[in-house]
């Protein structure tokens, strides 16, 4: 792709976002502004925020790469990801709502009268927040390198110091708009470009993946490796390097790799020829079509992983930090319930289509599977499959869609870990708001260029395996159980936090050792769910005596229609 | 209203509207609230059952049988067929179907709460 459209696609989709952002601040003014828009959201535009909102890069960009890599299984991380919601819709919806908390902090405060508990869930809700910024800011680099050539480190500031103008002007009702905004323009840049690229792949004779083999260079390819990488070759192979590759030097020379383990440097370009096997990146599994196409194929402990992949995402989505705060925009528990199915309806609309985009990445794109770098297939295919001008453009749109994806969930996430910042860590109010903010973006964005590179769609499925293993305990037992008791909400959250936080740690840093131990680390939530809701059902009915005393008021406040006249306490939550 | 005319006369007529008695939190109140939210949660759990077999059925159902996995639909294969389309629209359709029932719910406690004494009068009348 030109790096003239590709830059034009990227400046328009910031402009836009801050001139929505700017113009947005007319309305905001006071500090209940700035958290919740004023609660004056018509429900299609609340429910395309939210959509906006929960789009994030590893849906825009993650799905397609996972799915280009290992196939069929990688189907249920979308499903899942909708699925979430069905399960908050049902569970908690109305009487998160009900309850009139921003935050998750608040509401456990509310609901357990504890601060002790409230200091856990601040806590956990910066560490998951900071777990879902790390990928979106790797994720700007790798497209803004891909688009530009820029450093890597250049897409992460760029998205932060965004985020940070529009946050900080606007606030929450701002942000809504925006949100509203760039769920359809995330919608709008996958749906069109990939019209044309079926249309493509038509013309091309609409080939299949039904293969006994792995995939292969159908013509001599060049690639060329912008960051280096360590393959595994299956058979002898005679290439054309120019660059570095095992320590050593080349100038268009001919090669001939043997099997096993070859590191290429940053900046190699390797010619292969054509029927030569892609070399897949060391660990990845090189499956053939036909068994990357069905499910529970190819990888160690697939069903184990598929369970737990299933868990982590339907009972984590209730639990992430910036989906509260987006109900509290409803005006009562009865829209929150229909503006839900809406979003349901949407993400189910978008979701149809990152898996295509794999699929045909699987097709056009196989040397992805070598440079490690499958979460750009969704910015390399319009390119690949239309040239010229038109395969421009369409690349200009999808850098745009993707630009918007990190703008967008960046922002919510922002917005609601600088309010958990701001009211429990800092003195509260808007100044504090504001350092909240910095705060929030500057501690993952550091993250961001000081770790190794991860798969987007991989650390963000960590985040909701920690959110299940956390909040959601926390919020159906607190809505459902008047057992819950303060030590065993506190026990549950830390044993949950503890256990989900200690995998992530393990699997982040160091990656996940191989085998079974390796499946449970990076992909905890089968067992750290079950654990969770065991410990915080234990520890409450061991301590019968320390029920919150006003449990039936908040029960009362949580299940009731609003258009009864009950009293539902006189419970708010702290105005920062 | 005259269909919950005659209910409202062979049951005792509290001496307060019901709303009193939940935020006075007696015993006739709580009874209320107790029901009120053991119905959402009976429906809640009822579809999140539905939900669990689905969704941890079908990979089970693709591990036990290959057949099934392996199955075409058109030329693609059945389960990118469910998991990359058919699931949405249920997800949606399960939703809808929840929201309808929980608003039903919701109204039968208001009408129940709110009938009396005044609606009861109201039935007495004629």
């Amino acid at each position: 792709m030109s790096a003239a459209y590709g830059v034009a696609g990227v400046v328009l989709v910031v402009v836009a976002t801050v001139l929505i952002g700017v113009l947005g601040v007319r309305f905001s003014r006071t500090t209940s502004d700035f958290y919740v828009a004023s609660r004056t959201v018509t429900p299609l535009r609340n429910a395309s925020a939210i959509g906006g909102e929960y789009l994030s890069a590893a849906s825009f960009l993650g799905i397609a790469g996972l799915i280009l890599v290992y196939g069929a299984d990688m189907l249920w991380l979308p499903v899942g990801w909708t699925g979430g919601y069905l399960v908050l819709l049902v569970l908690v919806s109305a009487p998160l709502r009900r309850s009139g908390a921003y935050t998750l902090p608040d509401f456990a405060e509310a609901r357990l009268e504890s601060m002790a508990v409230r200091r856990v869930a601040s806590v956990l809700v910066v560490l998951i927040s900071w777990l879902y910024l790390l990928p979106q800011f790797q994720s700007a680099g790798l497209v803004l390198r891909t688009v530009t050539g820029a450093p890597v480190w250049t897409g992460g500031v760029l998205v932060a110091v965004v985020v940070a103008v529009n946050v900080l002007v606007g606030g929450m009702r701002s942000v809504t708009l925006v949100q509203a905004f760039q769920y359809w323009m995330k919608l709008t840049a996958l749906t069109v470009p990939l019209i044309f690229l079926l249309l493509a792949w038509r013309y091309d004779g609409a080939p299949g993946l039904a293969s006994d083999t792995p995939p292969a260079f159908d013509e001599r390819t060049t690639v060329s490796v912008e960051m280096g990488v360590t393959v595994d070759v299956t058979a002898p192979v005679q290439v054309v390097v120019d660059g570095r590759v095992d320590g050593r030097t080349y100038e268009h020379t001919p090669l001939t790799l043997n099997t096993g383990e070859h590191h290429f440097d940053q900046d190699t370009s390797v010619t292969f020829p054509g029927g030569a096997a892609v070399p897949h990146v060391t660990g990845r599994p090189a499956t053939t079509d036909r068994a990357w196409a069905l499910p529970l194929d190819g990888r160690e402990h697939s069903l184990y992983a598929t369970y737990s992949l299933i868990l982590a995402t339907f009972l984590g989505t209730m639990g992430l930090p910036h989906v509260l705060v987006r109900f509290y925009t409803n005006p009562d528990g009865r829209a929150a319930r229909r503006t839900t199915v809406l979003v349901l309806s949407l993400l189910g609309a978008f979701y149809l289509f990152p898996a295509l985009y794999g699929v045909l990445g699987r097709l056009y794109t196989p040397e992805l599977l070598m440079t490690g770098r499958a979460d750009a297939v969704v910015l390399t295919l319009p390119g690949r499959l239309i040239g010229g001008v038109g395969g421009d453009l369409l690349g200009a749109l999808v850098t745009g869609g993707a630009v918007a994806a990190f703008l967008s969930t960046s922002s919510g996430i922002t917005v609601s870990v600088a309010g958990v910042l701001a009211q429990d860590i800092l003195r509260g109010g808007v100044r504090s708001f504001r350092a909240g903010t910095l705060l929030a973006l500057a501690v993952p964005l550091a993250l961001a260029i000081a770790a190794r590179h991860l798969a987007v769609a991989d650390v963000v499925g960590l985040a909701f395996a920690v959110a299940a293993s956390t909040f959601c305990p926390l919020l159906v037992l607190g809505v459902w159980w008047r057992r819950l008791t303060v030590p065993g909400a506190f026990a549950g959250l830390t044993a949950g936090g503890l256990l989900a936080g200690t995998a992530v740690i393990v699997t982040i840093a160091t990656g996940p050792p191989g085998g079974a131990l390796g499946a449970m680390l990076s992909e905890p939530a089968a067992w750290t769910v079950p654990v969770a809701f065991t410990v915080m059902i234990v520890v409450s009915w061991c301590t019968p005596g320390r029920v919150p005393p006003g449990v039936a008021r908040m029960m009362v406040r949580l299940h009731t229609p609003e258009t009864l006249d009950v009293d539902r306490g006189t419970w708010r939550p702290k105005r920062v | 209203m005259l269909v919950t005319g005659p209910r409202t006369r062979a049951v005792r007529r509290p001496r307060y509207p019901v709303t009193r008695e939940i935020d006075e939190q007696t015993g006739l109140g709580e009874a209320y609230m107790r029901s009120l939210v053991r119905t959402q949660l009976r429906l809640a759990v009822r579809l999140c059952a539905v939900l669990a077999v689905v969704v941890a059925g079908l990979p089970l159902l693709f591990a036990m049988v290959p057949a099934v996995r392996e199955q075409e639909v058109f030329g693609v294969p059945l389960p990118w067929v469910v998991l990359g389309g058919l699931i949405y629209p249920w997800f949606v359709g399960c939703g809808w179907w929840y929201v309808r029932q929980a608003e039903r719910n919701e109204a039968d406690f208001a009408e129940l709460v709110d009938r009396s004494p005044s609606a009861g009068d109201r039935a007495d009348d004629p």
